[in-house]
Formats: structure tokens, sequence, C-alpha cells
């Protein structure tokens, strides 16, 4: 039941909106996220609400960080 | 998200698990690392994560599964509201075959209760509104990450002027049972990978003094296999350099001040309380009671009910389960009499239980 799940939002209404992730769609409430969101963004979606945003741009670069350190052949 | 398959990428799993391989060299002892999210332990299990990691790095389960904490008195009173007339009890499925001291909520409803599986709190209310002449009852547990969704409910039923919505509420807080779990000298705990959507919330802060006042390392760890590897090696490499900090290896979702406006909903509508959690037993202060101001959509007040007097299963361990004293492969009913269709335990029943997460992957 814990399960939070990332997904992209495909629209938004006030403080509703619908996400998606592998075909799947979900009502998600904006109602507890203090970030502002826009239709393309990923959330984590959690028992019908938005938690938290997910940050791509922080996600690629905690991977490249990873590959730099970690990748058979670098040098840490 | 094309990204997410990158974090499953065996060579840079693999990177990982060399490097933990010579950092574990080093220090010369073996660590034992507690998860304590239920999703974490799933997907330990799923990805093989131990089969990757030295002889010298032991992860072990902790209460992370909101399900599998949640005391058979609590089931005893789920079950005691779905008897009432006029009642409906709307639940997370995961809650259904629970089995409590003599029954569960699924053998209420093939008895003809009214128990509804619902996704979302919200989607309680919205019965609620449906069926003016019931009352609904939704059971409220989880952990900071649902606490919020919970109370949000209550503020959307005020909002819609709901009379007839009710919430026994069993929240519970992670911190402080973390705190004690790591002064018990038999687990011997050498640090936490502590709960991503937990910490999405509550924010790197919450762990502060576990971290820097008793000397326990914890790293806020994602999901996929390299963020799992990755944390486990932030983990060991703090041990082999003796330091205790909390590190956030999921940066991507949480943030080091966690949900402010969700923390926010919460306070409004919670205040702690005593909790009892199934085989820690009372822990002060780690439970999330409504206040006096919602008083009138807190079940246990404005309808109170007596339940039978609550048993444990014998037999079952789900209590060492959940204070990592011991893995499901050590119950002796563990895929014998104990299984996911005919389960004995919480544990086996939650699918992020670590027995059902042992059973479904761990053989
Ligand atoms: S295997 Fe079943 S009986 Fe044993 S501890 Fe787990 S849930 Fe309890």
């Amino acid at each position: 039941m814990c399960l939070g799940v990332p997904m992209r939002i495909i629209s938004v209404d006030g403080s509703d909106a619908i996400a998606e992730m592998d075909g799947v769609r979900r009502d998600a409430s904006l109602l507890l996220l203090d970030e502002e969101v826009r239709v393309g963004d990923y959330v984590i979606v959690h028992a019908g609400f938005a938690i938290s945003r997910l940050h791509e741009a922080e996600a690629r670069e905690t991977l490249a960080l990873m590959r730099e350190a970690f990748l058979p052949g670098s040098m840490a | 998200m094309n990204y997410r398959d990158e974090y499953r990428d065996r060579e840079l799993v693999q990177g990982l698990a060399d490097r933990i391989g010579h950092l574990a060299d080093r220090a010369g002892r073996t660590m034992t690392f507690m998860e304590v999210c239920g999703t974490h332990t799933m997907a330990i299990y799923q990805y093989g994560i131990r089969s990757l990691l030295p002889p010298g790095v032991r992860l072990i389960s902790g209460p992370g599964c909101p399900v599998c904490v949640t005391p058979n008195e609590y089931i005893d009173r789920a079950v005691a509201y779905c008897r009432l007339p006029e009642t409906i009890v709307a639940t997370f499925g995961d809650m259904m075959r629970v089995p409590g001291s003599s029954s569960s909520l699924m053998a209420e409803r093939a008895q003809g209760a009214d128990v509804r599986i619902v996704y979302s709190s919200l989607d309680a209310v919205a019965l609620a509104m449906k069926n003016p002449g019931k009352r609904v009852i939704f059971l409220g547990i989880g952990f900071e990450t649902t606490a919020p969704t919970v109370a949000g409910s209550i503020l959307a039923a005020e909002e819609k002027k709901v009379g007839n919505y009710f919430v026994l509420a069993a929240h519970k807080t992670i911190p402080i049972p973390m705190q004690l779990l790591s002064a018990d000298p038999e687990t011997a705990i050498d640090g936490y990978l502590c709960p991503a959507h937990v910490s999405a919330i509550i924010g790197g802060a919450a762990y502060r003094s576990l971290a820097e006042g008793h000397g326990v390392p914890c790293v806020i760890t994602g999901f996929e296999p390299a963020d799992i590897m990755r944390g486990v090696e932030m983990l060991v490499r703090q041990v082999v350099e003796g330091e205790s900090l909390v590190e956030n290896e999921y940066s991507r979702v949480v943030q080091w001040d966690g949900n402010r406006k969700a923390r926010e909903v919460l306070e409004r509508v919670f205040v702690p309380c005593n909790a009892t959690w199934r085989g820690i037993g009372a822990i002060p202060g780690s439970g999330l009671a409504i206040n006096e101001r919602y008083a009138c959509y807190d079940a246990e007040r404005a309808l109170p009910v007596t339940a039978e007097e609550p048993r444990e299963h014998p037999g079952c361990r789900c209590g060492d389960i959940l204070r990592g004293k011991i893995t499901p492969f050590d119950c002796p009913l563990f895929a014998v009499a104990c299984t996911p269709e005919s389960p004995v335990g919480a544990c086996m029943v939650s699918s992020e239980g670590t027995c059902a997460a042992a059973f479904k992957y761990g053989r």
C-alpha cells in the first residue's frame, strides 16, 4: 500500500491532476505538493496524491556521477 | 522517463558491487544494515541485491511495511466496525486478508459485511457522499507518506460538509522506532537505508539525531537496483571512514527539507500519540492521533465499538521479523503452513511484507 509510483502529469485542473505511467491513468490530487507542477512534469503519486516532484535533471546528474565513479575502467 | 532503465544497468550495478566489495575488505568486519521500507524489502528480493553483496555486508529488513506493523487489536476493531449496521468499511486492499485475532475483513465480507477497497482516502470520502444514509469508516494506516493523504481527506470532508465519513486512525512515524532498534545490541545495526517516500515528506533533518547523536549512518535511498547499491555503498563508506551522517542518494525526489506543505496538512489534523507496533510493542510518541478540532471524524471517539480481546497467532514470528531478529527462512511455518494464499501472519499478506517478498522472489 505504501507504493509511490513515478507518473507523468497529463492534465491539471486546479488542485486535481491526472497522471499516467505505462498506459495507466490515475487521479492525483495536488493538495500536498509544495512545488508547482505542469503538464509533462513527473511526480511521485501515492494513494491518490502527488507527494513530491521527480526532478529529471537531478536524476540524470545522479546517474552521470555514478557512472563516472563506478563503471569499470573509471577511477574515483 | 527512459533513464529508469539506466538505474537498472547491469554494468553499473556490478561496478557498485565491486566497489562495495573493496570497501568491505577495508572494514574487516561484518556490517549489518537495515531497510525500513516495504518497497525496499520488495526491491531487494526482486533484484537479488543480497547475492551481489560481499559476505561482510548483511541487509536485514525492519518494520517498514505499514500493514505488517499494524497490530491485531486494530484489525479486530476494524472487524467490529464492519459488523455494525448501515456501515461501510473502506480500506486499502492490502488490509483485506490480514488475519486478526479470529477473523479478517475478507472473511467478514464473505459473511455479508460491506467492505470496499479504495485506492485513495478521497475515494472513501466520495463513497460517503454517495451513501448519505450510511457511515463510511476509512482504515487510516501507514507512515508519514500516507498520513498527510488521510489528513487531506478529513479536510476535504470538512470542506464538503460530509458528516458520515470517519477515520479509524493508526498512523505511525518512523524515526523513533529506528532509534529504538538501533540501540538493540542483538541486531547491532551499523546503518539504515532510510525509506524513500517517507523521507520525501519528513526530509533528511528527521534522521539527524539518529546519525549525529546516536552514531548511526543514514542514507535516504531510491528503489532501483543502482539506487540501492549506491545507498549501501554510501553506508559502507561511512562505516569505513568512521562517519555517521545523513546522506541523500535519492535527490531526484527527496528534498533535504522534505515536503513542508504535506507536513502542514498532517499537523493540522494529527497530534503525536503513543502507538503499538506489532512485534515491538508500545512506543511513546510514535503514532498519530486525530486532534480535538477534528474529533468528529475520529471513528474511535465518534463511534466507539468493543472488539474482542486480541490474541496472537501461535507460531507466527512476524514480531521477530519486524525487529530484524530473524529472516522468513527461520520461521518454521514459512512456505509450509504459511503462504500468500493462506497467510498465518501479516508479514505474508502485504505485498511489501518481508515474508511475502521472500516467498515470491527469495527461494
Ligand atoms: S512466514 Fe508466516 S507465520 Fe512465519 S513469520 Fe512470516 S507471516 Fe508469520
